[in-house]
């Protein structure tokens, strides 16, 4: 039995002639311990799949199921990474992450969840920002607020929503490390949803395409072969990256060439040729 | 209501131009010397101020004389030459008893600004004196059961002002304590907001004089066996009730306006619903509702001077309307002095407000 399975998952949202319907027949399966990339293009309701497996949205038909029970509203078993971060602005950095620490330890002593609030905002570096304000934080920093929030909640499972979408190569790099370094040490199971092959493909275990939406559904997945830890710098050189790489986003352009090629009409073009200008 | 949007218009003049930004400077406690800034924030508003006390003066002394000429033009054609003489004379030599009646100049209200300040000194001089002579008698009154002998002497400049505070605060707390409560409750709930908009809607531009009229008739009503000062109450609750409408509104808005992340976030962190409106909803909405606190506060003070003037509750207004029947040389110029208290206690009110607004409000850009 999968840790982590949704059973032909259907979403529509809105009712009777104006309803759209985002997802349909979603399979997947995840393992415990397994990191899962789900990559797809904007607007093809990544966001609605990761709201399904958290609990904030309900499935118009079909199941999710997280350890074998359905989901059934939200869980502090699964901690989520929002993209936008989400983060409370009238509380400093320790009051955000210690609001989450309180609610998933409610029977601790205060001082128990202050170290461990301590601990998590040392763990993404943030220490020097304990009293600070989400706004006067850097994309970055408060990215990182949003991951020690989520894992101090100590989550069985994290699910990330384009969780670097909105940042800088570089500070995306370095968070992604620090993210991969905190899954290793844990071994929770983690799902990121991404818009970045690279990324997936440096991350993850497994990559599964999302067909964009209307009717969005999951592709075939593709298994990725490369030790770990991986290296940023030796993965260009690696073939099987780039034999991966090629077909992910071969598959990818194909799907974007199939939905254009639904909607525009052939055009008839003149038979021309270019000129010679030699003789 | 008219007079509200001339009002705030000037509110607004007034934040927009040297005042603020000479206030703001002086706080910011620069010490280098901006000879730029210092022009702008500094000359250039007392420039403005020196322009507009001379039009005032050339405005009161043309006017003086239109109704010198009226009355002495008047003695002519109804008493002949001798009086009209004789009342020409009267009015250059400054007799009071011959002035004409008309604005005050800047130099008059200066004087009766003045006088009112001697008044309050004297009154209370006497006060104190009264405490000191009746001081045994009442405590002989007290221990054989009787009530005290109070003071009961005209309350000075000082005092009405003073009552006028107490009265719009006590109206600004009732406002709160109603329209805060009533706002979180329809704001969370579309169902409630719907079946209460229709209420908020027709009694928000209902006047402050349709108010008092209402809460007279119940408060007439409730405390007929009661010695209790009516006219305060009365007052008071008016004052709560026309101004509460900003709050109420602002409240219910930002409590229905909630972002959605944050809303997800507290579906995430999985908090119980009252958890989720003190630590999540109110918080967030907070800013508003201050907005709508200021509103509230400045209305009240707005519309106080009107009830008081109406309720016959001792205050600025019925200070106002007093000296508008009492007909004295110098009652004008005492109404224009009420008339600056009147603006500059509403203008530091307003600025009490925007800074307890700045210290709550997470977001220090949105306040102002």
């Amino acid at each position: 039995m999968a840790y982590l399975e949704l059973k032909n998952v259907n979403k529509t949202y809105g009712r009777g002639k104006e309803s759209t319907q985002v997802l349909s027949d979603i399979n997947l399966e995840i393992e415990e311990g397994e990191f899962v990339a789900i990559v797809g293009f904007t607007g093809s309701g990544k966001t609605t799949l990761v709201n399904l497996i958290n609990g904030l949205l309900e499935p118009s038909s079909g199941e999710v199921l997280f350890k074998g029970k359905p989901v059934n509203g939200t869980s502090h078993e699964r901690g989520v990474i929002f993209q936008n971060y989400s983060l409370l602005p009238w509380l400093s950095v320790g009051q955000n992450v210690y609001m989450a620490v309180k609610e998933a330890f409610p029977k601790e002593k205060k001082q128990v969840l202050h170290e461990r609030v301590k601990e998590y905002v040392d763990m993404v570096g943030l220490t020097p920002a304990y009293h600070k304000r989400p706004k006067e934080l850097s994309g970055g920093m408060r990215q990182r607020v949003a991951v020690a929030r989520a894992l101090a909640m100590n989550p069985e499972m994290i699910i990330m929503d384009e969780p670097l979408g909105a940042l800088d190569a570089l500070t995306r790099g370095n968070l992604q490390d620090e993210i991969l370094n905190i899954w290793s040490k844990h071994k929770r199971t983690a799902l990121l949803i991404t818009n970045d092959v690279d990324e997936g493909i440096y991350m993850a275990d497994r990559i599964i395409p999302l067909k964009p939406g209307p009717n969005a559904t999951l592709g075939p997945e593709f298994r990725i072969d490369i030790a770990r830890p991986r290296d940023k710098t030796d993965l260009n050189d690696n073939p099987n990256f780039k034999k991966t790489r090629n077909a992910i986003i071969e598959y990818l352009m194909d799907i974007g060439e199939q939905r254009k090629s639904v909607s525009q009409k052939e055009y008839s073009l003149p038979d021309i040729s270019p000129k010679s200008f030699v003789a | 209501m008219k007079q509200s949007i001339t009002l705030d218009k000037v509110t607004e003049y007034v934040e927009s131009g040297a005042f603020t930004s000479s206030v703001k400077s002086l706080g910011k406690r620069t010490l280098k010397f901006n000879s730029k800034k210092f022009f702008r924030n500094i000359l250039i508003p007392l420039f403005s101020i020196i322009v507009f006390i001379g039009v005032w003066h050339l405005g009161s002394r043309a006017l003086f004389n239109m109704e010198a000429d009226y009355k002495i033009e008047k003695a002519l054609n109804e008493r002949g030459t001798e009086a009209a003489a004789e009342i020409e004379s009267c009015i250059k030599s400054g007799n009071i008893a011959c002035q004409p009646n008309t604005l005050p100049s800047p130099v008059q209200v200066w004087d009766s600004f003045q006088s009112l300040i001697a008044d309050h000194k004297a009154i209370r001089a006497d006060k104190r004196a009264f405490v000191e002579k009746t001081a045994v008698l009442n405590e002989k009154r007290l221990a054989a059961g009787k009530e005290p002998i109070t003071y009961t002497g005209r309350p000075s400049f000082v005092d009405q002002i003073l009552t006028s505070l107490e009265t719009v605060f006590a109206g600004f707390l009732l406002a709160l304590f109603i329209a805060i409560p009533i706002g979180v409750i329809i704001g969370l709930s579309p169902t409630l907001r719907s079946s209460f908009n229709w209420l908020i809607q027709i009694f928000k531009p209902v006047s402050p004089v349709v108010w008092l009229l209402l809460v007279f008739m119940i408060v007439k009503t409730m405390t007929k066996d009661s010695n209790s000062d009516s006219a305060f109450i009365i007052s008071f609750i008016s004052v709560g009730l026309c101004s509460m409408w900003a709050t109420l509104v602002n409240t219910a808005m930002g409590v229905s306006s909630v972002d959605k992340d944050y809303i997800n976030v507290a579906r995430v962190l999985k908090l119980g619903s009252l958890q989720k409106v003190f630590k999540v909803i109110l918080p967030s909405s907070l800013p508003l509702i201050f907005t709508g606190l200021r509103i509230t506060l400045s209305v009240a003070w707005m519309v106080l001077i009107a009830i008081e003037l109406l309720a016959q509750s001792p205050g600025l207004g019925s200070f106002v309307w007093e000296e508008f029947q009492n007909g004295a040389i110098d009652s004008n110029s005492k109404i224009i002095v009420a008339m600056f208290v009147i603006g500059i206690i509403g203008f530091l009110l307003d600025r009490i407000m925007l800074t307890i607004q700045n210290m709550v409000s997470f977001n220090k850009n949105e306040g102002v």
